[in-house]
């Protein structure tokens, strides 16, 4: 009797079905608890990755609850890549279409941030643009286009999700209160650092990721949130050494 | 806003950005440090590895799960709306949250 | 026979370690007697960052051998095509020591199980995983190691014996051989066969590279033992003698200490390698 690989995987995904026939001990008895072993390995392996890439929803939640997540998450969403790494995408959407945990909105945003968090830890290197390549004339900032570095990340959030966050990453931060917070993920060296951007700050980045110059991101974003406060914006990608490159195209004569 | 009044807004903090940062990146001009990662975590940040290695141990959890009480969620209160997101700072959300 | 097994392969007859990011600035300072390091391929597949720089600066240092986890070589569908050229990048710029995959598989359908699953010892079996390693070879541009697996429990369906199989494969492949002796202790136990009988039937002229690991002991339903390959704990004494009964027909190779789960503080793995060292010592070169 042979043994596909589909009957071998759907046998090792799901405790209830019946360890497929034509797998033996050494005495050609039935395999039993020893099939449970590829069980285990499958389950309990994609669970600690689980915990490793999601640190603060499982503090969140407790680790119990996340064992608990984490068993349906990887039978209906098992890794599509061998890039352990990178596992987890449809985490965010998949606690957000969890019913239990709809009193907890903002867990899907920090799953984001805990993915943007890995992504950045693992993309290429990058050189920040010079200190000066900023140091030009008004006009010419104006017309200045942005490229970015690849560890960067921007997520958005309706919820306070860098205070959360720090809440449960560092020791004595303050507890988190009710607004609205975008993030920006820098990587200076190899460690992301999230920072809180300042309202307006992400669209700014948005629209020059588009290709929009300094001062079109600027108009854009202005009219949605009059009080966008562009220096700190800029700030903080400039000290992230998110900035790689300053484009500015002069108007030929 | 005027044109000109609208370039010596962005040309300013523009300039003072720049002019913070070169302060800080001198500051910080620390040597590469790749090995130990910040505040001596254990590199979190890489997330979870492949693994060549078998475990001992079991798993019980399967499809079954009932929310427990534990973590620190329950720390963390913030008021959940109608429509499932936060209060939000803008007008937008300021206009909706007033009596009709 | 020997230069031939070895072809491209240029790791040390010493102890190596599997490496651990957490080690890093220890092996920097205190690496005797360790004089190689092993790397998961996969954890090393990203674009960019610590992982990368860490990896590039070992290899100035250490040779490197890089253990693929995921390539799924006894896989029933087709080898994924982007992880063989990632894997390709990865050797083309590393130029490692030795570069080893699994006698397993571990995709299916597109789904990824972290995990090495094993494989029916068949003719059919030997046709596809000989056909991938050709496709490995071809696609990287030198030679591969295979791994022998802990086993739990046996295909019915096998009629090769697990060290005929693989001398075949690499009979028809020319790939080399790595020999786990810790996976052939674990195997030997659980499916009641003479580990000493298997190294005696095992190719040893192909073998590149020898692993040793820590297991965790269990039962069956039938009270019989069960070994789990946990790479958990110390390498048993059982495990250390079959390892001398190994090189004492093979002659020194490389040995390597595989710790993935409970890492423990580095003077720990660093004392596995000596123990290791003791082991290739008491062997004429």
């Amino acid at each position: 009797m042979s043994v596909s690989q589909t009957t071998f995987q759907a046998a090792l995904l799901d405790a209830k079905a019946l360890v497929p026939d034509g797998l033996t001990d050494a005495e050609a008895q039935p395999a039993g608890r020893r099939f449970s072993v590829y069980r285990n390995n499958v389950a309990v392996s994609l669970t600690e990755a689980m915990h490793q890439a999601f640190p603060v929803i499982t503090k969140l939640l407790g680790t119990q609850n996340m064992d608990g997540l984490a068993g349906i998450f990887l039978r209906q969403h098992p890794p599509s890549s061998p890039l352990m790494m990178f596992y987890g995408e449809a985490f965010p959407d998949f606690l957000a279409n969890m019913p239990q945990l709809s009193h907890l909105g903002y867990l899907p945003d920090i799953a984001r941030l805990e993915l943007a968090l890995r992504q950045s830890y693992h993309a290429a290197d990058s050189q920040a643009a010079p200190a000066d390549a900023l140091a030009v004339s008004p006009e010419d900032v104006l017309k200045a286009r942005l490229s970015f570095a690849p560890s960067m990340q921007v997520i958005r959030s309706d919820w306070p999700i860098h205070a959360i966050w720090r809440f449960n990453t560092e020791a004595d931060a303050p507890t988190p209160e009710a607004h609205a917070q975008d993030v920006l993920i820098t990587r200076p060296e190899y460690d992301p650092i999230p920072q809180p951007l300042p309202s307006g700050g992400a669209a700014w980045i948005a629209h020059l990721q588009t290709g929009d110059t300094i001062g079109d991101a600027f108009e854009k974003t202005a009219a949605e949130t009059p009080d966008f406060d562009l220096g700190t914006t800029l700030a903080l990608l400039l000290q992230g050494g998110a900035i790689t490159s300053v484009t500015i195209e002069r108007l030929e004569t | 806003m005027s044109n000109t009044a609208k370039t010596l807004v962005i040309a300013s903090a523009v300039a003072a950005a720049v002019s913070g940062a070169a302060t800080t990146a001198t500051a910080q001009a620390k040597e590469k440090c790749y090995g130990v990662s910040l505040a001596g975590q254990n590199d979190c940040a890489a997330g979870p590895g492949t693994t060549c290695a078998g475990t001992s141990t079991v798993d019980y959890q399967g499809n079954a799960w009932t929310l427990v009480d534990a973590g620190t969620c329950a720390d963390i209160e913030l008021p959940k709306e109608a429509n499932g997101t936060a209060r939000k700072g803008s007008l937008e959300a300021l206009d909706r949250d007033l009596p009709a | 026979m020997l230069d031939d097994a070895l072809r491209s392969n240029r790791l040390p007859a010493a102890p190596g370690v599997g490496y651990k990011p957490q080690h890093f600035a220890q092996i920097l300072e205190q690496a005797q007697p360790v004089a190689w390091l092993e790397i998961h391929a996969e954890n090393y597949m990203g674009d960019g960052g610590r992982p990368l720089a860490q990896l590039r600066h070992l290899s100035e240092d250490f040779p490197i051998s890089v253990h693929g986890v995921g390539l799924s070589i006894g896989g029933e569908g087709p080898l994924d095509p982007d992880h063989l050229t990632r894997l390709k990048h990865l050797i083309s710029w590393l130029k490692p020591a030795s570069f080893s995959e699994h006698l397993a598989w571990s995709t299916h359908d597109t789904h990824f199980f972290n995990d090495l699953l094993p494989l029916p010892y068949t003719d059919a079996t030997l046709a596809r995983v000989c056909a991938h390693i050709d496709q490995v070879q071809d696609t990287v541009g030198r030679q591969m190691l295979l791994e022998n697996p802990s086993s739990y429990l046996a295909f019915e369906e096998s009629t090769w014996s697990e060290p005929d199989f693989l001398r075949e494969i690499s009979q028809r492949t020319g790939c080399g051989l790595l020999l786990d002796v810790n996976n052939v202790f674990v195997s030997a136990t659980n499916l009641d066969f003479s580990p000493q009988g298997y190294i005696d039937a095992y190719p040893l002229e192909k073998v590149g590279e020898i692993h040793l690991g820590g297991h965790d002991e269990d039962e069956d339903d039938h009270g019989h033992p069960l070994l789990i390959d946990s790479h958990g704990r110390e390498v048993v004494d059982p495990v250390w003698t079959l390892l001398d009964y190994v090189l004492d027909r093979s002659g020194p190779k490389p040995v390597l200490v595989e710790w993935d789960t409970d890492v423990p503080d580095w003077p720990v793995l660093r004392a596995e390698a000596e123990r290791a060292q003791v082991a290739l010592d008491r062997v004429p070169a």
